[in-house]
């Protein structure tokens, strides 16, 4: 407790220190790829201002005040371009289908797996993680094995295709998580399937 | 018996998600970047681990892109210097915590999993103010204090 009314005290103080030189600060909100606006918050103080538009921005001055606006994506990219660029590729999850009591994928899911492999091989160091599921056919047993044959499958092809066998690991969740909810022994190819992970 | 030892063992490392364990990776590293750890400067290649109170530290032609385990993604410009305060993450609640600090430079950065489940459990400090994350894509600059008038 004496510790975190000492982390308050020394918080209050970095940002409502009146002394002291002020470090001119810029804070701004872009548009995500999808669309999405987000809101961030920005306190000096008992300053406190909101940000929730895209481009909407505040900039601390030597003053020590802030002050709200609006920069342009031009300037955004002026900036903080080079930034912007190291970010990395946010993960992603691609989902493969599989013939029924098999580890061969369908010819459909076959065709898009260059389309994910080349996705994967646009980062420089991916963490993957393949987990294998089946629908509710068969014994428990059975499908955790089945599940994991299809992790295990789609690892080794992941690996023939040039992704070093330590960024993928292989998972088997048998028939706990139907993505088609059914009852116990039905068929649907839409839970036979593995998901890709990738980070 | 082993068994439950294991599982008690396993049970323990999850509730101390973040601690003295790996907390991000480095995805992206363009020129100069280092990480100050326990007082030493290392280089910081693609691939390196990231703990809590790690230092990255970028030269003028440096920039670094992290991955942090709840997917949030920082990246760190040229002639920077951000610290990781405090990172922690339960992947089973997605509860968690992430304090770091622009001390100087420029970062941008898209949250995770961890503000989406409880907006402002990501602040970033720079030296004269605090900034709450509740989402998603922004950008931070920080620049040298006016020197000190006589």
């Amino acid at each position: 407790m004496v510790k975190l009314i000492g982390a308050l005290l020394a918080s209050a103080l970095a940002a409502g220190c009146a002394c002291g030189p002020v470090s001119p600060a810029f804070f701004a909100v872009l548009p995500a790829p999808d669309g999405h606006i987000g809101t961030i918050v920005v306190e000096r103080g008992f300053q406190h201002r909101v940000i929730h538009t895209a481009y909407g921005s505040e900039r601390l001055g030597e003053d020590g005040a802030l002050q709200g606006g609006e920069v342009t994506q031009a300037e955004v990219q002026a900036r903080f371009g080079t930034t912007l660029q190291a970010l990395p590729a946010p993960p992603a999850t691609f989902t493969l289908y599989f013939l029924e009591d098999s580890d061969e994928l369908t010819p459909e899911s076959k065709a898009e797996l260059d389309r994910i492999f080349a996705e994967i091989k646009r980062r420089p160091l991916p963490d993957i993680v393949v987990i294998g599921h089946t629908d509710t056919v068969g014994t428990n047993e059975y499908n955790d094995r089945r599940s994991l044959a299809r992790a295990e499958r789609m690892r080794e092809m992941l690996v023939e295709l040039g992704i070093p066998p330590e960024r993928v690991q292989a998972r088997g969740r048998g028939e706990r998580e139907l993505l088609v909810p059914t009852d116990d022994e039905v068929r649907e190819p839409r839970n036979r399937r593995v998901e890709i992970n990738v980070r | 018996m082993r068994n439950t030892w294991m599982t008690v063992a396993f049970a323990a490392a999850a509730a101390i998600p973040a601690f003295g364990s790996d907390v991000g990776t480095v995805k992206v590293s363009n020129g100069s970047v280092a990480i100050e750890r326990a007082g030493a400067r290392v280089a910081a290649p693609v691939g390196t681990e990231l703990r809590t109170s790690d230092v990255i530290v970028t030269g003028a032609d440096g920039s670094a892109g992290i991955t942090f385990s709840d997917n949030s993604l920082v990246s760190v410009g040229p002639d920077s210097r951000f610290a990781i305060d405090k990172y922690a993450f339960d992947t089973t609640t997605y509860a968690g915590e992430f304090q770091g600090t622009l001390s100087k430079g420029r970062l941008a950065a898209v949250s995770g999993k961890m503000v989406k489940q409880s907006p402002e459990s990501m602040k970033i400090r720079t030296p004269s103010a605090i900034m709450g994350v509740r989402g998603t894509e922004f950008v931070v600059q920080v620049d040298e204090p006016a020197p000190a008038r006589p």
